[in-house]
């Protein structure tokens, strides 16, 4: 017990020792929660949109206030001027203009068919996209409520389908990918980087000449990032709640067992790409390539795993990130207990016991 | 002469249809410096790594320290020490941090720790550098540290492996000083190496070639046998009739 504390007191050295690492293994997940959450967050709040309503009626005028009682959309003025709009765009505080024609209400009224041009910045295609988007649902909305009081059809517009948000809610999702996503570098990243800096540097052979046991080898490396790791879980946590008033609406010590989970799977992935090379270098590259780009692409928190192709959807199931995705946002998000995710669960258990295992039956063979 | 502390018969190792090292047999008494001499490829380092108990013989027999190579290797580890041609402190942990790991892997209570590294840092003369990273360090004196570290412990047999790769004969000279006061001290040596002059130093010396152990006597009566002025016309006598090499 001395021996295996005197080692993890080592590892704890070359941790601080190195700065730079050190900084990117904490400033990594708050860089990441404010990136996401308020630089590059897809979420449409309060964007300022002109209305020119030339039309003036009640119509027009019913379809203004819905807009204006979304939480989306804060309409900044009216005006009645065609170059007015087109200054309003240029200086880029607008995002998105409602023009209603001239007797609006009446062509709605008489011809049962009316129309609304939506001009959005498309400078930012997928902003203007979404913007787009969603005042035509608030129209259709609008267009609903006529229909139920009338029994003449109105104008049926172009259906819209909100394609990657159905839920028009996407912020908070990220905060789950992020910890998936720090989670899988911090660990795997670290962990076969430190041990292959044992083989490159010559000092794995005296640890094994020694009598301390080659297991413990591994898991006194594997204790400090295990406790790193759990800070920034709770970093994250900590900067979701306060920060991005995002509550965690399930058990706090669930996810905690659910992370120690992941961070155990990483661990054990880590373990395997040392097992694989002898450079620092090699173990780098195979831990982005192998473990970031997968967890970016298929936990399903960036592009959404319901959109993409078959065989696409099959290989995402390989990708652990993509069940712990699943599991914290379904405690943190949705409130969720753990009746109602034991299956990604046992899945993301079932990895980390095939991974571990083989990890560990390399790392041995690697030794005679 | 003291109970031989290495002792091996007709020990072999084997890849494949590869011998790497064939039935070799020599003894090594207690307190003894003994050159384990060979050109590159020559099956030095396999014949080592048997010795420390980090590779099974294919067949033969060897103790180490009275310990048997295929069932105590646990036993053996913890009587031998180890020093390799790469070097093997942390650079990025200091002196006295580096003394403190590898005494704490080999169960030093903190107590013998305290007096060990003490002693230790006065003997190399680093009392200012003992706070210091080892990696701010010159070459030599990482060298005798990382011996002295791996004879923290008090082993019976220190292993090294071509431990003055790339230092100037002053501080080699200073490490052989080290090694000598080691031996005084009972620890016996076996080393590999490359340096013929150190070759001289040692008690006795083998020399391997393809494997098998060619010759094994003292430097002195070495060279009598082949009638040569040095350790190095002996070795290149040897090595010119070895089939295998590095490439």
């Amino acid at each position: 017990m001395k021996q295996f504390l005197a080692f993890v007191k080592k590892e704890f050295y070359h941790v601080f020792r190195d700065r730079k690492t050190l900084l990117m293994l904490f400033g990594l997940p708050v860089v990441q929660i404010v990136l996401f959450g308020f630089a590059l967050t897809n979420e449409i709040k309060n964007t300022k949109i002109v209305v020119a309503d030339y039309a003036k009626d009640a119509a027009s005028q019913q379809i203004i206030t819905k807009i204006e009682a979304s939480t989306y959309f804060e309409v900044e003025k009216s005006i009645l001027d065609h170059q007015q709009l087109e200054a309003a765009f240029k200086e880029g505080k607008v995002k998105l203009a409602v023009v209603f024609p001239a007797n609006f209400n009446n062509d709605l009224q008489h011809l049962n068919k009316a129309q609304i041009q939506i001009i959005a910045d498309a400078s930012d295609p997928n902003t203007a996209n979404t913007l787009t988007n969603f005042v035509t649902a608030i129209v259709l909305d609008y267009q609903k409520t006529l229909m139920a009081n009338n029994a003449v059809p109105y104008q049926v517009a172009p259906e819209v389908r909100m394609l990657y948000n159905p839920e028009l809610k996407g912020a908070h999702n990220f905060v789950p990918g992020v910890m998936a996503l720090v989670l899988m570098l911090v660990c795997v990243m670290m962990t076969s980087v430190s041990i292959v800096k044992e083989k490159e540097k010559g000092t794995m052979e005296v640890l094994l000449v020694s009598p301390f046991k080659p297991i413990l080898v591994i898991l006194s490396k594997a204790v400090p990032y295990l406790i790193i790791s759990l800070i920034n879980v709770t970093i994250i946590l900590l900067l979701s709640v306060y920060l991005l008033d995002l509550p965690i609406n399930g058990s706090v010590f669930l996810l905690f067992a659910e992370s120690t989970l992941l961070i155990i799977t990483a661990l054990s992935l880590g373990l395997l790409i040392s097992t694989s090379t002898d450079s620092q270098q090699t173990a780098m590259l195979l831990s982005m390539m192998g473990m970031l780009l997968p967890t970016m692409l298929f936990a399903g928190f960036m592009f959404p795993i319901e959109n993409m192709p078959l065989p696409l959807r099959i290989i995402s199931n390989i990708v652990p990130a993509k069940w712990y995705y699943i599991i914290v946002k379904s405690i943190m998000i949705k409130g969720l207990g753990f009746s109602a995710i034991w299956k990604e669960t046992l899945i993301l258990f079932g990895m980390t016991v095939f991974l571990l295992v083989v990890s560990l039956r390399k790392f041995k063979t690697r030794l005679e | 002469m003291d109970a031989p502390v290495i002792k091996t018969e007709k020990l072999s190792k084997r890849f494949g249809d590869f011998v790497a090292v064939n039935e070799i047999s020599f003894e090594v008494a207690a307190g003894e410096i003994f050159g384990f001499l060979g050109a590159n490829g020559a099956g030095k380092t396999t014949a080592m790594r048997m010795l420390c108990g980090l590779s099974i013989p294919t067949s033969g027999a060897a103790s180490i320290a009275g310990f048997d190579v295929y069932k105590q290797t646990e036993k053996i580890k913890r009587n031998i020490g180890y020093m390799s041609q790469k070097f093997s402190l942390y650079e990025d942990l200091t002196v006295l941090e580096n003394i403190n790991f590898f005494g704490g892997i080999y169960g030093l209570t903190n107590s013998q720790l305290r007096e060990k590294s003490e002693q230790l840092v006065t003997k190399l003369g680093l009392q200012k550098e003992s706070k210091k990273l080892v990696g701010e360090l010159p070459l030599g004196w990482k060298q005798k540290l990382a011996f002295s570290v791996a004879i923290l412990h008090e082993p019976k047999i220190v292993f090294l492996d071509e431990p003055t790769g790339g230092v100037d004969p002053v501080t080699r000279r200073q490490f052989w000083d080290l090694i000598y006061d080691a031996s005084d001290k009972g620890i016996t040596i076996f080393v590999t190496t490359h340096y013929m002059d150190e070759a001289e130093y040692c008690n006795r010396v083998s020399m391997m070639v393809d494997g098998s152990i060619k010759v094994l006597d003292s430097p002195a009566n070495l060279k009598k046998q082949f009638s040569a002025n040095s350790m190095d016309e002996v070795f290149y006598e040897l090595a010119r009739g070895a089939k295998r090499s590095d490439n």
